[in-house]
């Protein structure tokens, strides 16, 4: 028996979970569209692949993963796609982001997949592999996976860590996928603990969940592999990944770290089984299994691909009609969706319905009365009420200082605090008025470095310009000095050169000018042959019979004004 | 007596050659004030302020020559910010240099450009790129919205956008109600 370790503070809210798990998982049923939003993961968003009016087939790649922290996207079923534009995110900010809209056409026919075999195959393909076949952490962080299958730095991972917690109340799905597809995460397990080349695999699993716990030994059995199976005291946020390292290995990561500093990483099941499905069936990451709980008749787990509308799911289980809102999580950190229709996403573990009565509005906050009950929940060992504080008076860097970026907003604080207070907005309020202000920040230091060098450039062609004239100039006068004067136009600004070579220089142009001018107009009537003086004189004498001699006697009347232009 | 003159003296001499010695040795280049204040500032450039730029400005303000309310991209944030570092009192900002507007970035229409360049020659970070005769096109990351390219235009192609909220910049509001006294 593996001695086990404690972490900070944490909760025990009511779990909630008996009502989902009575019946297996069932696939949704296709919905009539998906809406496939491109960005699913930290980092960058996917380029789109594909244009309206494209047909596509299920699992083919339809936004390709920008850059290396960024996962690619897929269709999860073959369909046509009408448009590709924005839509209405699963994000609490109820704003719209650029979507693939795909019309599915109901005979979900697989695109050619690509499979491998992760032995033969370097690491470096497996996590370029990885990284297109679009898997994120499913735990609901949804970090791209494969920037987590390097070994540390040390370049050995002494534990791998599996994570089955799952601690927060109504949340199943990690629950039922172990249960039933206990095989597919071991094996998974086994691919990654082949990059990571770790030396044992601990699986942590709540103690609440005997099931998943005995599905999993069996299958850790059956697959001849040496992985420990471990159950673990259910306690709120047991399922945090630096909480579960502490609890499994005793290795608290501290502030600024990371566990692979330490030789451990962290991998949910759901992961697992996604890198298994990967690999050895080429199915890249289309769907996951999501659980619908709260204000329904039948709470159940299903496996819903990506992009369905999270209404859709919710009715097969039955909303009952009092509901008012969907929370994409459980009720210590899901997020409130801004309406019914967004899509299930990568990060959608569960569906909280919720209604007033289920989930009545929280009573008004009091003021904070200084008790310390949020210290002692604090999982992170951080001190809440300095926190609030310092987020209320919108004193980020002290806030920062008091290690608010620790902070991984489970809720223990708001959940236990006698005065009501929503500490976790605060904490979410402050860290985003950070990262406002970070990227303020390096956009100015950009703008002042590029402003600078702008003038230096400025600067420095400004006297490249002054160089070269001076340059020119003094080549001129040499010449001048050099030349022979031609004549003697010439010769009296040559003498004057060397006083003032500008005057010079003027003077000659002026010269040049002035030879030039005489040379482009010549005179037609000089030089003529005897024919062509005959011939003029013939015309005039013409112009002198009509009448229409030119400068031969006065303009008539009526053009008086213009007369004096028109005189010789 | 002379014995307490002489020791006084002594000491004297030997703090006075230890502070001589510190003024040279750990002489500051520049002054650190303007630096200190060139850090609040946006960096816009925009030259608003009646100064070619925020680096001119924060050595006026730094001199006494320049008033801290003259900055309309900081808004009342950056002249808050400013009265802190200095020690001065706040003032709303001054009318006569402008309003605060939303964060916005140049956009060129591409199909009325006529490639004349002289937007790029204004640009103060050079965020337009483009040749004589050529479409020009803003780098919109590395625009800081000063608006100097939208005067020199000839046909009028270069608007002002706003920034767009998306999943990214967007903000967790503040979850404290404001209580404002009625009458």
């Amino acid at each position: 028996m593996r001695s086990l370790f404690r972490f900070h503070g944490g909760v025990k809210p009511a779990t909630n979970k008996a009502a989902s798990t009575s019946e297996p998982i069932v696939k949704a049923p296709l919905p009539p569209r998906l809406v496939v939003p491109l960005h699913q993961s930290i980092g960058g968003t996917p380029h789109p692949l594909v244009r309206a009016g494209q047909r596509v087939l299920k699992g083919e790649l339809i936004g390709a993963a920008d850059g290396n922290v960024s996962s690619a996207v897929h269709a999860p079923t073959s369909g046509l796609v009408t448009a590709v534009e924005p839509a209405l995110m699963a994000h609490p900010s109820g704003l719209t982001m650029l979507s693939v809209i795909i019309e599915p056409d109901g005979e979900d026919r697989w695109a050619e997949l690509d499979r491998l075999n992760y032995k033969s195959t370097p690491p470096d393909e497996l996590r370029d592999f990885v990284r297109d076949a679009g898997i994120v952490g499913l735990g609901g962080a949804v970090f791209p996976t494969h920037l987590k299958m390097n070994p540390g730095r040390e370049g050995r991972t002494r534990t791998l860590v599996l994570n089955g917690a799952e601690c927060e109340p109504f949340i199943t799905c990690d629950d039922m996928l172990m249960r039933e597809r206990a095989a597919g995460i071991v094996k998974g397990t086994a691919i990654l603990r082949h990059l990571l080349q770790a030396d044992e695999v601990l699986i942590g699993i709540e103690d609440n969940k005997p099931e998943a716990v005995a599905a999993m030994q069996t299958a850790v059995r059956a697959e001849g592999e040496s992985m420990e199976v471990v159950a673990i005291p259910t306690r709120y946020p047991a399922g945090g990944a630096k909480q579960l390292i502490r609890v499994l290995t005793g290795i608290e990561v501290p502030h600024g770290r990371r566990s692979t500093d330490f030789g451990v990483q962290c991998f949910n099941v759901g992961t697992a089984y996604a890198v298994f499905e990967a690999l050895t069936c080429g199915h890249p990451l289309i769907s996951r299994i999501v659980t619908v709980a709260g204000n329904v008749d039948r709470p159940r787990n299903y496996e819903v691909l990506i992009g369905t509308p999270m209404s859709d799911v919710v009715r097969l289980s039955g909303q009952r009609t009092d509901t008012t809102r969907y929370l994409m999580g459980g009720p210590m950190m899901g997020m409130r969706m801004p309406g019914f229709d967004v899509p299930v996403v990568k990060a959608t573990n569960c569906i909280l319905v919720a209604s007033d009565a289920l989930f009545p509005p929280p009573p008004p906050e009091q003021a904070c009365i200084r008790c310390g009950e949020c210290a002692r929940a604090c999982p992170a060992d951080l001190q809440p009420f300095e926190l609030y504080w310092f987020s209320r008076a919108k004193n980020f860097g002290k806030a920062q200082e008091y290690n608010l970026f620790d902070c991984i907003e489970c809720g223990c604080c708001a959940y236990v605090c006698p005065s009501h207070i929503p500490l976790v907005d605060y904490y979410r309020f402050s860290k985003s008025e950070i990262w406002a202000r970070e990227r303020d920040k390096s956009a100015s230091d950009q703008a002042r470095e590029r402003f600078e060098f702008r003038n230096f450039r400025q600067e420095r062609e400004k006297e490249e310009k002054a160089a070269k004239l001076a340059a020119k100039a003094a080549e001129t006068r040499a010449k001048l000095a050099t030349e022979p004067a031609v004549d003697g136009a010439a010769a009296t600004p040559a003498a004057d050169a060397a006083e003032d070579p500008k005057k010079a220089l003027i003077a000659a142009a002026l010269a040049r000018a002035q030879a030039q001018r005489a040379a482009a107009q010549p005179k037609n009537t000089d030089n003529l042959s005897a024919e062509t003086q005959a011939e003029i004189e013939q015309i005039e004498a013409r112009r002198r019979t009509t009448g229409n001699a030119p400068a031969s006697g006065p303009a008539p009347a009526g053009t008086g004004a213009s007369a004096p232009d028109t005189q010789p | 007596m002379l014995s307490a003159l002489l020791v006084m003296t002594g000491i004297a001499i030997v703090l006075g050659a230890a502070l001589g010695y510190a003024a040279i040795r750990f002489k500051v280049e520049g002054d650190p004030l303007v630096e200190k204040i060139d850090a609040i500032l946006p960096q816009t450039q925009c030259g608003q302020c009646g100064y070619p730029g925020c680096k001119p400005y924060a050595e006026a303000i730094a001199q006494g020559a320049a008033e801290i309310n003259q900055c309309p991209p900081g808004g009342e944030e950056g002249i808050r910010k400013l009265a802190d570092l200095l020690g001065r009192e706040f003032k709303p900002l001054s009318e006569e240099h402008g309003v605060e507007k939303p964060k916005a970035v140049a956009v060129i229409d591409e199909q009325t450009c006529i490639g004349c360049t002289l937007c790029i020659q204004a640009c103060p970070v050079d965020a337009i790129v483009g040749a004589a005769k050529q479409m020009h096109t803003v780098i919109d990351k590395l625009c800081t919205g000063c608006e100097l390219c939208v005067a020199p235009c000839p046909v009028d192609c270069i608007t002002m956008t706003p920034i767009p909220e998306t999943v990214e910049n967007w903000k967790w509001k503040y979850p404290v109600v404001e209580l404002r006294r009625v009458a």
